[in-house]
């Protein structure tokens, strides 16, 4: 590797570690996610063999040709993916790209273990270990992936668990843990193709039976540790081609993706392991909560809301997974411009955890041209709330359950909530009294000061914007 | 110095740069707004896109029809999540804008 190479391989992994900095500032985001794609470029030109020649400097073979096409088929595939794909259903495919990351990461592992294996020098602990890692953890990322993405398309959304399913998992564990054991010293064995087929197949089970028994609400967090996952997966191929590139940028997206995870929980005030495993342990208890809910649901007309919007000084909008799957975004805005005409003041109120992913809201009202300046975030809008005339509730409902603040029996006890039940009206827009993700009564619903505007949330917004402009 | 321990001395740099990696990794994004969330998740997905590098490279030396289908593979899958992961991100982003 010429220095010139070696200098630059600096400059690529300074613009990742650029990248993502001003990808965590509203300002700069935009310009972070370009740095960072230009250090790929750059990465991609510097691109370098085991033996540090330049890969694009060799004799031009029929696998070069391979490689090119492959790279367009790719190109193609996800610029199909990222400008076709719904606001609605970006979670979705952050959730398939980041599978088929995984699946390449495990794919160039596994070739690299067989490589090593069969050459005449073997392969050094250090890299079996770390191709048996790579390959294990892309594994379960490709098919954990997969199962969320589906999740959030709506199908198996409900936790499935069976008896003896922690048993099945912690054999399933040690039995890779065994043979990752046996691999590692026994690589150039004729049993060694076989013992890692069974390695791998066992690794994709295991992703899928990781996932399958969590909740689709939960799925934004097990996407975001899947991210990561990938991330060390792709590190650790770097470790056996030797490409420091490769490693910075698999770290960084793994420690950066964990402590992702990590906050995503924090704003749900859930341990981790409580969002992993939490399926196993409460089976059959939340139904309960449904008694002892006091007073009773109070439903209201579209043209009363709208007098109370239009004659109102302070409106706080609470939107949730309702308005994504309603796509009423646009009608939001229509609605918050034509208040904000008459005089009223409009903000938003986002919970962290709102819709299927953190920011999925953010997104989604940036997409309906809602200036960001009038998003407010879940702490600094709380302490004013009980100065809100109207606060209208769309498609949210865990979020401003004030179960989480006065019931010590619910699964949710402890959650940091928008407290919608503080202003002097609060309108909660639902399709019907189905319960939230998380399966749980709200009691907000039966307050004295709330009412109920039932129906599809697009069109009683639409309602509501022609029942403003006429009053 | 032999060439084991040149490769030893190699392999200990890398984890170096590993580690060090981690707590750059964690420093960088300890104040990211929420409402930034989604599109960080969805920016660090493309950067570990980055395994379309390893794609090439595994594809480049293959020389049995079984590593040339499963590198191609690979590669597709890779730049796959590197192009549409940013270009995703990118879509996202665009929409952040403050009022005019």
């Amino acid at each position: 590797m010429s220095s010139t190479i070696a200098l630059l391989l600096i400059v690529v992994s300074v613009l990742f570690i650029l990248g993502i900095k001003f990808l965590s500032s509203p300002k700069t985001a935009r310009k972070g996610n370009l740095v960072a794609a230009a250090g790929m470029l750059l990465g991609l030109i510097i691109l370098c063999n085991r033996d540090g020649s330049g890969v694009w400097s060799h004799g031009w073979t029929f696998n070069y040709t391979l490689i090119v096409i492959g790279t367009v088929i790719g190109l193609i595939i996800g610029a199909i993916g990222a400008y076709s794909v719904k606001m609605t259903a970006m979670p979705q495919m952050v959730a398939l790209f980041n599978g088929l990351g995984g699946g390449a990461a495990a794919l160039v592992a596994s070739l690299e273990f067989m490589r090593g294996a069969h050459s005449i020098e073997g392969l050094t602990a250090f890299i079996a270990v770390a191709m048996l890692f790579a390959t294990l953890i892309g594994s379960l990322s490709f098919s954990g992936s997969i199962i969320a993405y589906l999740k959030l398309e709506g199908k198996c959304e409900k936790p499935m668990t069976f008896p003896g399913q922690n048993i099945l998992n912690g054999l399933i564990l040690l039995v890779i843990l065994g043979l990752c054991g046996y691999l590692t010293v026994n690589s150039g064995a004729s049993s060694a193709t076989m013992a890692f087929l069974v390695l791998a197949g066992l690794a994709l089970f295991f992703g899928v039976a990781m996932v399958m028994p969590i909740g689709g609400a939960d799925m934004p967090v097990v996407i975001s540790l899947l991210n990561s996952f990938t991330g060390l997966a792709v590190a650790a191929d770097g470790f056996a081609i030797n490409n420091t590139a490769m490693i910075v940028a698999g770290t960084l997206v793994g420690s950066s993706g964990t402590l992702l995870t990590l906050l995503m929980c924090k704003a749900m005030n859930r341990p981790v392991s409580n969002v992993l495993f939490g399926a196993f342990g409460s089976s059959g208890g939340t139904a309960a909560a449904a008694s002892g809910m006091a007073g009773t649901i109070k439903p209201i007309q579209a043209d009363e809301v709208a007098l109370l919007l239009a004659y109102a000084q302070r409106v706080v909008v609470v939107p949730g997974y309702g308005m994504a799957v309603a796509q009423a975004q646009h009608s939001v805005r229509e609605l918050t411009e034509e208040l904000g005409k008459r005089g009223v003041e409009v903000q938003f109120a986002i919970h962290p955890v709102a819709g299927r992913m953190p920011g999925h809201m953010n997104v989604l009202l940036a997409e309906a041209n809602v200036p960001y300046d009038q998003l407010i975030e879940m702490e600094q809008i709380n302490p004013s709330m009980d100065r809100v005339d109207v606060c209208l509730v769309i498609g949210a409902n865990d979020v401003v359950n004030p179960a989480a603040h006065e019931d010590k029996s619910s699964p949710i006890y402890g959650m940091p909530i928008i407290d919608a039940d503080h202003c002097k009206t609060c309108i909660v827009m639902k399709r019907s009294m189905a319960a939230g993700f998380a399966g749980i009564e709200n009691a907000l619903f039966y307050k004295d000061n709330t009412r109920m505007l039932f129906g599809d949330a697009k069109a009683s917004l639409n309602a509501l914007v022609a029942a403003v402009k006429a009053s | 110095m032999t060439i084991e321990s040149l490769q030893a001395y190699n392999q200990i740099l890398v984890l170096f740069i590993f580690v060090l990696a981690i707590f750059v990794g964690i420093e960088v994004i300890s104040k990211v707004p929420s409402m930034l969330h989604t599109p960080l998740m969805s920016g660090t997905n493309a950067i570990h896109g980055i395994i379309l590098f390893g794609g090439i490279l595994v594809l480049a030396d293959a020389d049995t029809t079984l590593t040339t289908v499963l590198g191609f593979v690979a590669v597709v899958f890779g730049s796959a999540n590197v192009f549409g992961g940013f270009m995703v991100t990118d879509r996202m982003l665009q929409m952040f804008k403050k009022k005019k």
